[in-house]
């Protein structure tokens, strides 16, 4: 355990490594590692479900849960605290995460995909139609603070995002490793091989399911506020089916065995998109498309594939039969 | 004193098949006791409604006083009631000693910790004990996906054994097990449940590693229990040399 607390302890240095760095970065870069930060979030919260084996297709509803409930009580109560900002998100997309896991638990494969999708579309239908939340169009809140500080350089306020995006992201990976190594981490991945046994020995399948969920919620939830503030404006898109689509693609990019590649994926498909934007402005989206797919073909199991899932086992049929000496043991 | 196992008056169908017809059976704690019957005798039925995956139309099933005929199996397994599967149910692309510490993980309330690494100090050496009394822990840290069939069958009996079950059910422990290898195989199992698991129910085909095993054997048909006693006395049964045993011994 004590080895365990200074490893946790070791991984914090590479996130204020990364705080510091933004000093040295363009200002543009900024926003764009806000961003992928922001989207590796969600994307880290489908593979914590997709380690039960199943996808969600609907992110984009606990994304616009906490994009909103940011937005809502930030222009009622005037808070503009950003670390704040970021707990609200988290707490309204894990609080309807809580409503909705339990009842989604129950589903698999492509019903619970579908479900999610449904999900997602009926709020966004919702919000177009809620004129008091600006329909279609949205609307827009102030500059976020940071501990009473406000911000009025556009430099300083985007490092500022910077900084807390990449500390909440980094306690995040590590609360989602800590989460992998688990008990609960290694249920969740005999939930998705053999729900039935897992029942069998004592476990609900669908309370790990639900778990699940709602960890992932509180994640879009918080990255909701983290776009919120980035944009200083929030519209029903967030809860849009393509919106929900790009976490997938990252999570998809990434695979699921390790948090670390959630990161890597969402910075890759962060910067393919911006300069296949720049330099190809009106075939970019192929040029994503042929990215992704190169991924696919070249990485099945995701970026991580590249230094993680390969454990030292045997792959020698052969030998997978008990040794000479414990054919021996006493029977 | 109260059965260990105590079923009353159980029916199931399915359509027009019966595979449960009055039963009624107590099975006191400390027998190992064998199903045998044909295929579609009702066996597996049985040990499908005692550990909850089925729930019996009419008739009473209870452990040690405790009804258990409309409980999951999970609710059933945190009773005590274990079970191995004819065809093994394991995680396959996570290791022996992986699949050890998923049922490690679900003792107590069947509730996993979020934070505490599943292979602690402890849980680890439990998952490489049992391993070792079949005689698998150099396979530990092997995918079941790599691993041949009765070394899958061991795997699949010792997640049954983390609970140190009070009732042990095993369906076919012996099944895909060369003939040669089947005493042995059953020798290992036997002393190795014997640690955690003092009733043990088998369902088994070979009747050779019935009477050598069995205390007590129930002999099904057509839904029926048509023998029930010691193995020599079932097995020269008419009825079951006409219905079971083919005639064999």
């Amino acid at each position: 355990m004590g080895r365990n607390r200074h490893h946790y302890l070791v991984m914090i240095l590479p996130v204020l490594v990364v705080v510091l760095l933004g000093r040295l970065l363009p200002t543009w870069t900024l926003s764009l590692a806000t961003v992928a930060a922001s989207n590796a979030m969600v994307a880290l919260g489908i593979v914590v479900l997709a380690r039960t084996g199943n996808v969600s297709f609907g992110q984009g509803l606990f994304f616009a849960a906490g994009g909103y409930g940011v937005a809502l009580i930030a222009n009622s109560w005037g808070t503009t605290d950003a670390v704040a900002q970021v707990a609200i998100g988290a707490i309204c997309g894990g609080l309807l995460g809580l409503v909705i896991g339990p009842l989604i638990a129950r589903y698999s494969g492509i019903f619970f995909g579908m479900l999610t999708l449904a999900l997602s579309m009926v709020f966004y239908g919702a919000l177009v139609k809620t004129t008091v939340l600006g329909g279609s169009d949205g609307f827009n809140i102030g500059r976020p603070s940071l501990f009473g500080i406000a911000f009025v350089d556009p430099r300083e306020a985007d490092f500022m995002l910077y900084a807390v995006s990449v500390v909440t992201v980094g306690l995040t990976a590590i609360a989602a490793t800590v989460l992998f190594r688990s008990e609960f981490g290694l249920a969740s991945l005999a939930v998705r091989e053999n729900n039935l046994r897992v029942e069998y020995l004592g476990i609900s399948a669908s309370r790990i399911v639900a778990i699940n969920f709602i960890i992932a919620a509180v994640f879009a939830g918080a990255s909701g506020a983290f776009a919120l503030m980035a944009q200083r404006h929030i519209d029903p898109q967030f809860a849009y089916w393509t919106t929900s689509g790009e976490f997938v693609f990252v999570a998809v990019l990434a695979g699921y065995q390790t948090v670390a590649a959630v990161f890597v994926a969402s910075l890759a498909l962060e910067l393919v998109r911006s300069f296949s934007n720049l330099y190809l402005p009106n075939t970019w989206q192929l040029a994503l498309g042929i990215f992704l797919l190169a991924v696919i073909f070249f990485l099945p199991r995701g970026i991580g594939s590249l230094w993680a899932g390969r454990r030292p086992k045997g792959t020698d049929q052969a030998s997978a039969t008990p040794t000479a000496a414990e054919e021996g043991a006493p029977s | 004193m109260k059965p260990l196992l105590s079923v009353r008056g159980v029916n199931k169908r399915f359509g027009a098949v019966i595979a449960a017809h009055g039963l009624s059976i107590d099975i006191p704690s400390g027998q190992k006791v064998s199903l045998i019957g044909a295929n579609g005798a009702g066996k597996t039925t049985f040990v499908n409604m005692v550990t909850g995956y089925l729930k019996p139309d009419v008739g009473s099933i209870a452990l040690e006083g405790i009804a258990i005929e409309r409980r999951s199996p999970r609710n059933i397994a945190r009773l005590g009631i274990s079970r191995s599967f004819q065809i093994p149910q394991l995680f396959i692309e996570l290791t022996a000693a992986e699949n050890l510490l998923v049922a490690i993980a679900g003792l107590g309330s069947g509730r996993p910790s979020l934070h505490s690494p599943a292979e602690a100090r402890g849980h680890r050496e439990r998952a490489i004990e049992l391993l070792q009394r079949f005689g698998l822990a150099s396979l530990a840290d092997r995918r079941i996906s790599e691993l041949a069939g009765g070394v899958r069958k061991l795997v699949d009996i010792a997640m049954a054994l983390v609970r140190r079950p009070r009732l042990l059910l095993l369906d076919e422990p012996t099944s895909g097990v060369s003939a040669e290898e089947k005493f042995v195989t059953m020798d290992r199992v036997i002393h190795a449940v014997g640690h955690d698991a003092a009733t043990i129910v088998f369902v088994e085909h070979d009747m050779d590693i019935v009477s050598r095993y069995a205390d007590r054997v129930l002999a099904f048909y057509s839904g029926r229990i048509i023998a029930d006693g010691k193995a020599q006395d079932v097995l020269k049964d008419p009825q079951v040399r006409r219905y079971v045993t083919g005639g064999a011994r």
